[in-house]
Order: C-alpha cells, then structure tokens, then sequence
C-alpha cells in the first residue's frame, strides 16, 4: 500500500530527533571528554570537540588504574555469565526431560523465588555472610553468589519444551545417555538463547553497583562502576573531562558485547514471544 | 511432554539442580530470613551485641516522618520513570517498525543507552545539566530563566534521577517492544488498512492488544529494576539530597546498614521493600502466569 509522501517525512524527521535526543547525551559525553579543564568551565558552556582528548584519556586511565579496573569488571562478567548459564541449562535440562520425580515442583519453586529476593532485601546478612566466609574484597564475593538464575532456567525451560519431542524419542532408541543428548543435541539448538542470556548477565554484571560498592575496598578487585565514582572528588571541582574520559572507556566492553551480540539477542527475544 | 529419560538416570536430574538450589539457599533464601530474624534486634553502640526488641524497628520506622518521605519519594519516582520509559519506547518501537528507509539504523542507535549502568547515565545527565558546567542547565536558564540546580535543589534534584534512569530505561524497553512487534503479522495490518482503518486505529485494535502481555511484563520488570537500581544515581550525584529530596528507599537503606551500622533498623526495611516485590509479584502472576523474565 502506498503513504503519503509527507507522512513518511513527518516520519524520519520525527525519528532524526529522537535519536539525536537519544543519543545527544552521549555525544556531549564524547565531546567533553576531549575538552581542557577551563573549556569545560568556562561560559556559555561549549558544544564542541577540543584538542585533549589524548591527554585526557591518558591521565584517565592512569589516575583510574584503568587497566586494572577493566580487567576486574571484565573478569567477573564473564565468569557470573558462564556461571549462570551452565546452572540454569542443566537445571532446566533437568526439569523438562527426567518426567515427574520426588520434590520436582519444591525445587522449581525454589529457583523462581530468587526473583522476589533483590540484594536491598537480604543485604545485611548477605555481607555478614561474605565476612564469615572471608570473601569480602574478593572476587568470590563479586561472582559465585549470582550463579543461579531464575531467568536462565525459565529461559532454557521455555526452549527446551519447544523443542519437537520426536528428537528425544529418536535419541532414545539410538540408547543415547543424557548427558549426551544434553551435550551433543540440545546446546547446539540453544546457541541463540545462549548468547541472549550471555548479553544480558554480562552487561548487568558490568553495570553491578551497590553489591561492589559494599563487599570491595581494594583497588586489587575494584571495578569499572566504583573506580569511575572514585574519580569524583566531594570536596574540589571535578574535572569532567578526565571522568568523562573514563566513562567512555567503561562503556566500550558493554557496547561491544551488546553490538556483536544484538543480532542474536533480538532473535532470541522474538523466539521467546512465539510460544 | 511424554517422553523422558529412564528413571535410572534420577540421580543424575537431582545432579543437575543441585548446584542452582546451593547458591539459592545459601545466598539467597537464607539470608532473606535472617534479615527477618535481624529485623527484631537492635545492636548496641559499639556492634558488639544485639538486644531483641520486637516489633520496635518496625514501629519507629513507620513513625518516622523521614522513611515516609523515602518510602513516598520512591513510588512517585518509579511510577513516573516506567512510564515515561515505557511510553517513549512504545512510541518510538511503533514508528521505526513501519516499512521505511533506514528502520535499521534508527533501530539501532536509539538502544545504545541500554549498555550504560544507572551511574552512568546518572554522571552524564548531572553534567548536561549542571548549574557550573552544563551546556543544558545553562540553555534551560537563558530560555526560561529556570535556574535548574540540582545541588541546591530538591525538585531539580528529583528531576534529575527520573531523566537518567528514563534515559536507561528507554534502550531496555525499547529492544523488547521491537522484538514483540516483528510477531505482529503485516498480513493483518495491510487487511486493516484496506478496510480503511487510521493509523491511530489499527494501534488500538490490532497492534497494542497483540503487545499487551509483554506490555504488562515491561511495567513488572520496571517497576522491581527502577526502584532498586536507581541507588546507582543517587549515590553518584546527590546522595540523598538536598533536603533528602532523592533519599529514596534503597539508598536510605544503604545509609543505615553501612554508614550507621545500625543492622537492626535497615533489615527491617529490607523486610518492608520484600512486602513491596511481594505485592508486585502477586499482581504479576494473577494476570500473567508464568513467563519468561529477564532482568
């Protein structure tokens, strides 16, 4: 069917603000990044790219520790986001393909109650527990409590029952034991589901804030989130453009997953919708 | 599904869940209810002892005239946030969804603030807008000789925290609306469009109703994440102030266990947030059932 030619410019134009309203705060980031400390305050406030930004990013990511801080968040993204995603597969690997057995529904239960319990509610005794355990300023304390996933499980539990039931009958007649049908069939299928939840936890995990902020102290475990907030100083002025700097070079790991991975992650969403 | 593994393999399905309900229990349900048990006790001055007390935590919390004003804070905070968030994305998930040149593109650059933590977005927005150095604050007081200090105060403020945790709410609402809506058929919206139906009208009657149940899961999944994660803004830029304008509930919280060290006061707060997920969790499987969540 055919639009009139001016709806479909009313259209982009709509869209063209949007996104610049969108993505102007990150521009504006950008372009402070790369200002000198009398540019950022000087008035009318400038809206253009400066000559520092080497200098900036340089003393960024030495006054930060940057390379540290990278590593840090990067390390535990990635770990609690393999974590969960090996957990959550095989609990839900178990609770679709082993029929009814004692205890089935409790355990269920169990897992989605996660969902009613955020960090505020149980974080008193979340960190006196990391203290027994000696886990604080550790990356014990910033990965394996976050193993499990109420959403992994759901996630992979909705696929699994996807997933045609002549499959597992063939399998079954060829004799073949779970764990290979698991292994050698079923991941295989779940790659984009995968890679879905991959995104998710490792994003969420980069941009973790009260948990670190309470269970870290050292800079040997500091991530990305605490060490740009350390940049902040309460009692001078800031200079935004060395935080600004350092906020952009945060935001890279994240991007990156998020702009390599989105591909999956739409199709992943959109199966999910099907059923 | 009628098919499955020999009950041989039992053990080995007990195996597979029992790393999931280890890390459940211990971090997780235990310590959910020993900030309940906490919750009863108050610990002396030096933290070395805790007395019980009852219900005292509860009542002097309820009393108070300042977790009011965070417990009120918080609720305008989020039901203004979700929406904004959510109608933004709706609109803008509507209109990029249509057949025209370079969807893709817009798709595209309108869901990168999803990568950007609430502390982020938090420092960007403080710096657009700040009195001394922000490029809008200082255009918002030439055109409207509003001066919007967020330092001094509270309503900017309050302001300030709803646009950046909008802002990051926007990416992750949008991504899900444009996922939800490449299962509306355009078979079904070309039939409405023969039949002579508006643009406004076929939203209404073919499109929201086809959206509604991830609608509804948009404003669950919203209403839990901007009410707790929003601390990320807070801590960076006001910390609760000025005049406790932004002291929402979860930063207050905060405050009490870790800078006042009184465990006591702030479980019993961790166990008044629980009634509100309770609240919201109910509302959410009484009209949806189970589906799928993420974060």
């Amino acid at each position: 069917m055919k639009r009139k030619k001016s709806t479909t410019i009313f259209i982009h134009l709509f869209l063209i603000i949007s996104v610049i309203l969108v993505s102007f705060p990150i521009i504006y980031a950008f372009m402070v990044s790369t200002l000198n400390v009398n540019e950022v305050y000087s008035s009318p406030p400038k809206l253009q790219f400066g000559d520092n930004m080497l200098n900036n990013y340089r003393e960024a990511w030495q006054r930060s520790n940057m390379s540290k801080l990278l590593f840090n968040s990067a390390f535990i993204s990635i770990v609690t986001a393999v974590g969960k995603i090996i957990l959550s597969l095989s609990a839900a690997f178990a609770f679709v393909y082993f029929g009814d057995f004692p205890g089935k529904n409790l355990l269920f239960v169990m897992i989605l109650i996660t969902h009613m319990l955020p960090l505020p509610i149980r974080i008193v005794p979340t960190y006196q527990l990391m203290d027994n355990l000696g886990w604080l300023d550790t990356y014990y304390a910033l990965t394996i409590p976050f193993f499990a996933s109420a959403t992994g499980v759901l996630l992979f539990k909705q696929f699994y029952m996807t997933v045609p039931e002549s499959l597992l009958e063939a399998s079954l007649m060829d004799g073949i034991t779970p764990m290979r049908f698991l292994w050698s069939i079923l991941i295989p299928l779940s790659k984009s589901n995968i890679v879905a939840l991959f995104t998710i936890e490792f994003i969420w995990v980069w941009n973790q804030y009260l948990w670190p902020l309470v269970t870290t102290n050292s800079a040997r475990v500091r991530v990305v989130q605490i060490g740009l907030k350390m940049l902040i100083p309460s009692d001078a002025q800031p200079e935004w453009n060395v935080i600004m700097a350092a906020l952009i070079i945060g935001v890279i790991p994240p991007l990156l997953v998020y702009l390599t991975l989105q591909k999956s992650l739409v199709e992943g969403f959109a199966m999910q919708q099907d059923k | 599904m009628n098919s499955k593994f020999a009950k041989k393999y039992r053990f080995l399905a007990y195996l597979l869940i029992a790393p999931s309900i280890i890390i459940v229990t211990t971090f997780l349900i235990y310590p959910s209810l020993q900030s309940l048990y906490l919750s009863f006790f108050r610990s002396t001055p030096f933290g070395n002892r805790v007395i019980y007390v009852g219900f005292e935590n509860f009542q002097r919390l309820l009393s108070s005239p300042a977790y009011w004003n965070s417990l009120t804070r918080s609720l305008v905070f989020t039901a203004v946030t979700v929406f904004i968030s959510i109608a933004s994305a709706l609109i803008l998930a509507v209109v990029t969804n249509k057949k025209i040149r370079g969807a893709k593109i817009y798709k595209s650059l309108l869901i990168w603030p999803f990568a950007f933590s609430f502390a982020f977005s938090g420092i960007i927005w403080g710096v657009l807008l700040h009195p001394n150095v922000g490029l809008m604050s200082y255009y918002i007081e030439l055109l409207t000789t509003f001066e919007f200090n967020w330092i001094n105060n509270g309503t900017a403020a309050f302001i300030l925290i709803i646009i950046a945790s909008s802002w990051r709410m926007l990416g992750y609402n949008f991504i899900f609306f444009i996922a939800a809506l490449q299962n509306v058929s355009p078979e079904l919206l070309e039939a409405a469009d023969i039949d002579g139906a508006t643009p406004v009208t076929k939203f209404w009657k073919i499109t929201f109703p086809l959206i509604s149940p991830i609608t509804f899961f948009l404003l669950i999944m919203n209403t839990l994440q901007v009410f707790f994660l929003t601390f990320g803004v807070v801590d960076v830029l006001t910390q609760g102030g000025p005049a406790r304008a932004t002291d929402i509930v979860t930063y207050k919280l905060f405050r009490d266990a870790f800078l006042s060290m009184r465990t006591g006061y702030a479980s019993a707060q961790s166990i008044i947030l629980f009634v509100f997920v309770a609240v919201v969790t109910i509302i959410q499987f009484k009209y949806a059932g189970e589906k799928v969540f993420y974060q």
